[in-house]
């Protein structure tokens, strides 16, 4: 039994379609990545996940609940939360209060506490920086804050857009260190990644995404056996 | 010396009158970036239910003119949060995906529709408030003989802001609103209800721009279906001065254009107010185009 299951999806904006019947299943405490080039409807994947971008045909299961019909704010109720690409954190609101967005749905003064605890642990420099717009804080601790940030309304299911955008090599290892950590506590995950190689090593399985339709679904390690793959997504040094 | 800080207290008095308004520009603009040419109106219906209360639940008699002018205040402020919301769900709501241009003429329009619906209503006379709802004495404070209305308007104004500064910065839904108001997509995947907020918007900045034109009823006596006009530029002058979009920007905005155009009447000519505190704008404009507290346009990464 699948814990998020996307099925026939079809997203258009205005009148161009561009996703075609997408059909992406993630289990529970899963990681699954899903790769493609720019275009490819990664985003919109993850954005209609969230009700961002409304389907114009298919269905969205979280365990049983149809979510695709719902509001974007009641989604994130059911147990869907989003670090969005490009981080978007409130940038003159401060780190602790953008934590505190995060927990916006939920109620228990206390757990919501324990939470931010958690996520200091995680991330101690969040902590160091509480009182700090988040606007001035370098793009790694951005990232790190976006993610802390989804991780409070205590997600069953946590969505990654492009979380390596933009940092340093070594900042990536660490996050995606702290991801599978995050993973160990739980938290499904479906990740979109440019970085292939960093997305196969962490998540469990994915899925290949190429002009709105998945042209390939797999285990990671298949995924990084696969000469297609190696080829377009892992710089083909294998493949050669 | 006494002449100047005369002065002040009425430059603050009136500014405390334009922040008032200028909040609810402000937080509009803040969230759906639309400016509400409509705000006005809603100052200027304000002014008149306030007389229609007034005189009609003698409520200054029945409770004395402290309680009875609380009271007032506050179903004031109910009234007027209503047909601000209302004025959303007509006017704004059914054009939030059209391009903005179209909010804006919806905005124009409405502005005329409230504005001729009070002409038709109350006529297109001036108003008097009665007299003596509040007390016409003056009171010494720090050997100055300030005028009771004028303390009462500086009383309420700065009570105002302040519940209005708590609220936004220290509760949840306020928390939400500054959210939305940076980005309404980012607020949405927090589970923030966007339709929600900008409704708290709707009747929030209404709210306090009707006590704003109770407010005047009261320090000037008189009022009429025009008002808004010139009150409703002062503001939007000040909230821009202050940083449009910004809540504490359009409370300072609002005090120091009240406070020139006191001292630049008083001191300079009364014939050039206006120009000194347009002037003052442009100014200040020129030197920091944001505003006072506007964000320095921040670089997204």
């Amino acid at each position: 039994m699948a814990l998020l299951e996307i099925a026939g999806l079809h997203v258009r904006y205005g009148n161009i379609e561009v996703l075609h019947g997408i059909d992406l299943r993630v289990g529970e405490g899963e990681i699954v990545s899903v790769l493609g080039a720019n275009g490819a409807g990664k985003s919109t994947t993850l954005l209609s996940i969230s009700g961002l971008v409304k389907a114009s045909a298919g269905s969205i299961h979280l365990g049983e609940t149809p979510i695709h019909k719902l509001p974007a704010h009641a989604i994130v109720k059911q147990g869907i939360a989003q670090v969005p690409e490009g981080r978007r954190v409130f940038g003159t609101l401060t780190v602790e209060e953008n934590l505190s967005l995060g927990a916006f749905v939920r109620d228990e003064k206390g757990e919501v506490r324990q939470t931010l605890g958690w996520i200091y642990e995680l991330f101690p420099i969040l902590a160091e920086r509480r009182r700090q717009l988040a606007g001035t804080l370098s793009g790694g601790e951005q990232q790190m804050l976006a993610i802390g940030r989804a991780l409070m309304s205590r997600p069953r299911v946590l969505l990654l857009d492009e979380p390596s955008l933009g940092l340093a090599p070594l900042l990536v290892k660490a996050i995606f260190q702290t991801l599978k950590e995050i993973n160990g506590k739980g938290v499904t995950m479906v990740l979109v990644e440019q970085n292939a190689r960093a997305a196969l090593k962490l998540a469990h399985r994915g899925y290949v995404m190429e002009l709105g339709r998945i042209v390939l679904e797999d285990s990671s390690s298949a995924l990084m056996e696969n000469p297609e793959v190696q080829a377009a997504y892992l710089g083909g040094e294998k493949g050669r | 010396m006494e002449q100047f800080f005369l002065q002040l207290t009425n430059g603050l008095a009136v500014g405390g009158i334009y922040a008032l308004i200028a909040l609810g520009y402000t937080m509009v603009y803040g969230v759906l970036k639309l400016i509400n040419f409509a705000h006005s109106d809603l100052f200027t219906l304000g002014a008149y239910l306030g007389l229609t209360l007034l005189t009609s639940m003698a409520l200054t008699d029945r409770l004395g003119p402290f309680w009875g002018t609380v009271l007032l205040a506050f179903m004031v402020m109910l009234l007027i949060a209503i047909v601000g919301a209302l004025l959303d769900r007509v006017a704004y709501r059914p054009l939030r995906q059209s391009p903005r241009l179209s909010a804006v003429v919806s905005a124009l329009g409405a502005s005329i529709f409230l504005q001729n619906t009070v002409m038709l209503v109350y006529g297109a006379r001036f108003q008097v408030y009665p007299q003596g709802i509040l007390p016409s004495t003056a009171i010494r404070v720090m050997g100055l003989d300030i005028p009771m209305v004028r303390l009462i308007v500086l009383c309420t104004s700065t009570l105002m802001m302040l519940a209005l500064f708590f609220f936004i910065q220290k509760t949840k839904t306020g928390t939400a609103i500054r959210a939305a108001a940076i980005d309404q997509g980012a607020a949405r995947l927090m589970g923030i209800d966007v339709n929600r907020v900008i409704l708290m918007v709707f009747l929030v900045g209404p709210a306090l721009g009707g006590v704003a034109g109770l407010l005047v009823g009261l320090y000037y006596g008189q009022i009429n279906f025009t008002m808004g006009w010139g009150y409703g530029l002062k503001a939007f002058t000040a909230a821009i001065l202050g940083g449009i979009g910004n809540i504490p920007g359009a409370m300072v905005g609002g005090i120091l254009l009240g406070v020139i155009e006191a001292m630049g009447a008083a001191y300079l000519s009364i014939a050039w107010k206006d120009a000194i505190a347009f002037c003052v704008l442009i100014l200040i404009l020129i030197f920091r185009p944001t505003g006072l507290l506007g964000e320095r346009v921040a670089e997204k990464v």
